[in-house]
């Protein structure tokens, strides 16, 4: 069986909850789906939806907000319980602040961020990005079951989901968490002061990363820019360096765009980049490494010296 | 406070990546280091962290004889002492053998606060800062955006998703996995350069009883998703070509 662990936030269902259950779907064996919180009716309700064997609600006063502590406990013993051969997961934030400790606590293998599972000998083989997606591993788990699972959130699309002829059983259980071991203390969630530029309106994007090597070079990046009338934004390296505001950072950590036309200068393609992009009409890449992960899904790309390149198409833009 | 910052060395973002003959690993022989980026912003906050409430920073790597290199370089911006857990197999190993690594290493030294980086950029787990929280018994949190330390406490911002953020309370002794672009960098001084040379790095060996729960099968160059039509030539041919084609065929303008 393959138990998954759906996520939800004030009692809405994370949408990238159905990508490891498609996952799961795949596997072609018995699928349940777990979420845990509290006030969870909902959400379950919609998880029933799916061709699954059953919905549990974990279900505990201490889960209302997300601590790594309390998560770690309820999912320890309602693992134990359960006896799943595998688990799967999202790479999402929450997972990434949780699933590790767990994996610790039960001793068991914990495979993050996979973007494919596929069979391998008696078991599978899970395939996940390396050197910031330079290359891809297959990789197995190693120990006994369960073997834990992270998704790269997209590497699945959601419409493959199979859904049931009829709303599949939904439990609900009380999650065995002591109050009182929870360190963590949380407080509401929040977004810094409303960004000044809205880059999701943006029709053409100029984006530079960490090729352009020095701020000064922003004016050529900027000429461009002004040449397409196009927005100026930049991967994340570039904001954290202070040489563009961060709320002009594209990315699962800054904004999500879809613009006509993104002109990726001298960004790499790392996948928190590419989440916040590649729903772009139209992608260029510039890129001195021919072998660049931004080239997978660039419809145009150069290989080359972005400072040799970009003074070439401001010059044949005005020309 | 009693500071541990884990750090790792990664192969250079420069560097071409080559892949071993039996397609398991890369070729690193000639391959460039650095530290870890990451890290080395975990550092930067530890530092800080020194300079407000006092104390020590200790940096602990655990790889092969190379890392040295990265830990003196800590040494240069201003921790204190290091220590290596020394083992060639160390480069290659998975998060819970490095994490079992680096807890054998930090646990008798009762550290008020470890941190580490959030992932590293070579294998990109995300876990070994979590998982060596768990082995040590400390509270964590991870994504770290700020530390503020409270009524013997921390209060740290965990960057959410989409621009979100959210604090968080926490006892010490805890664990922080740090995030890129929490602070800005230091880069190490002459005078830091010449004072690493004095300060210690104690190599100890790593355990033995610890087992990999996860092996790479196979490596290799990913496919293309997307027809990628390359436009060659020289940079003045190639720039009209893609005006070109962006106005006739994208109409993106
Ligand atoms: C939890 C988390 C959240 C993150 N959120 C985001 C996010 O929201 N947005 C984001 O962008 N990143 C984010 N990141 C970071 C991400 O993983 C990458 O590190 C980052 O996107 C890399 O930025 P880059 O492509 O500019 O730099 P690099 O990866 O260093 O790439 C630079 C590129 O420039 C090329 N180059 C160098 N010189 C030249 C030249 N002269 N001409 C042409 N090309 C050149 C190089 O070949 C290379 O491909 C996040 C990471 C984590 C772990």
């Amino acid at each position: 069986m393959v138990l998954v662990i759906a996520e939800q936030r004030d009692g809405k269902l994370n949408r990238a909850s159905w990508e490891p259950i498609i996952a799961a779907q795949g596997l072609g064996g018995p699928v349940k789906v777990a979420l845990l919180g509290q006030g969870l009716e909902a959400a379950a309700a919609e998880l029933a939806a799916a061709k699954v064997d059953e919905v549990v609600r974990v279900e505990h006063a201490s889960l209302e907000a997300y601590t790594a502590d309390g998560f770690v406990q309820a999912l320890a013993a309602f693992i134990a319980a359960e006896a799943p051969a595998h688990v799967f997961f999202t790479h999402t934030y929450q997972t990434r602040d949780f699933a590790p400790a767990l994996a610790a606590r039960l001793d068991r293998a914990l495979i993050t961020d996979v973007v494919a599972a596929k069979p391998h000998g008696d078991g599978l083989a899970f395939t996940r990005p390396m050197f910031q997606a330079k290359v891809v591993a297959d990789v197995v788990a190693e120990g006994p079951a369960p073997h834990l699972v992270s998704f790269q959130i997209g590497a699945f699309k959601v419409d493959a989901l199979v859904r049931g002829d009829t709303a599949a059983p939904v439990r609900a259980v009380d999650a065995a968490v002591d109050p009182a071991a929870i360190r963590q203390r949380p407080e509401a969630p929040f977004q810094e002061a409303k960004q000044a530029v809205d880059l999701s309106q943006a029709e053409r994007i100029v984006s530079v990363g960490r090729g352009i090597k020095a701020p000064e070079h922003l004016e050529m990046a900027k000429e461009l820019a002004a040449a397409l009338q196009a927005e100026l934004a930049a991967s994340r390296p570039i904001c954290d360096a202070g040489w563009l505001p961060m709320d002009r950072q594209i990315g699962s950590s800054g904004q999500t765009v879809a613009p006509k036309l993104y002109l990726a200068l001298g960004i790499s393609g790392a996948i928190q980049h590419v989440v916040g992009m590649k729903g772009s009409r139209t992608i260029v890449a510039i890129n001195k490494d021919p072998e660049a992960p931004i080239f997978e899904i660039a419809d145009y790309g150069i290989t080359g010296d972005l400072f040799e390149v970009v003074p070439a198409i401001i010059t044949a833009l005005k020309a | 406070m009693k500071i541990a910052v884990c750090i790792k060395q990664v192969v250079g973002r420069e560097w071409q990546l080559r892949l071993s003959d039996d397609k398991t690993w890369i070729r690193d022989q000639d391959a460039s280091f650095e530290l870890n980026e990451p890290d080395a912003y975990a550092l930067e906050a530890a530092l800080r962290l020194k300079e407000q409430h006092g104390g020590e920073v200790v940096v602990c790597s655990a790889g092969p004889s190379r890392v040295v290199q990265a830990l003196r370089e800590a040494l240069a911006r201003g921790a204190d002492r290091a220590i290596h857990v020394e083992d060639g197999a160390l480069a290659s190993a998975d998060a819970f053998v490095v994490a079992g690594a680096l807890a054998a290493a930090l646990r008798d030294e009762h550290f008020d606060l470890v941190l580490t980086g959030l992932q590293s950029d070579d294998q990109g787990f995300g876990q070994v800062g979590v998982v060596l929280a768990e082995r040590l018994g400390l509270a964590h949190s991870t994504i770290t955006m700020d530390v503020a330390v409270e009524d013997g406490g921390l209060r740290v911002k965990r960057e959410l998703e989409g621009g979100w953020f959210q604090w968080i309370r926490l006892p010490l002794p805890a664990l922080l996995t740090i995030q890129s672009g929490i602070n800005q960098l230091r880069y190490a001084t002459l005078k830091g350069i010449m004072a690493a040379k004095k300060k210690e790095i104690r190599s100890v060996a790593a355990p033995a009883d610890l087992a990999a729960r996860q092996r790479i099968v196979s490596l290799y160059f990913p496919e293309k998703s997307k027809q990628t039509r390359m436009i060659a030539g020289a940079p003045d041919e190639a720039a009209k070509e893609l005006v070109r084609v962006l106005r006739e065929e994208a109409r993106v303008f």
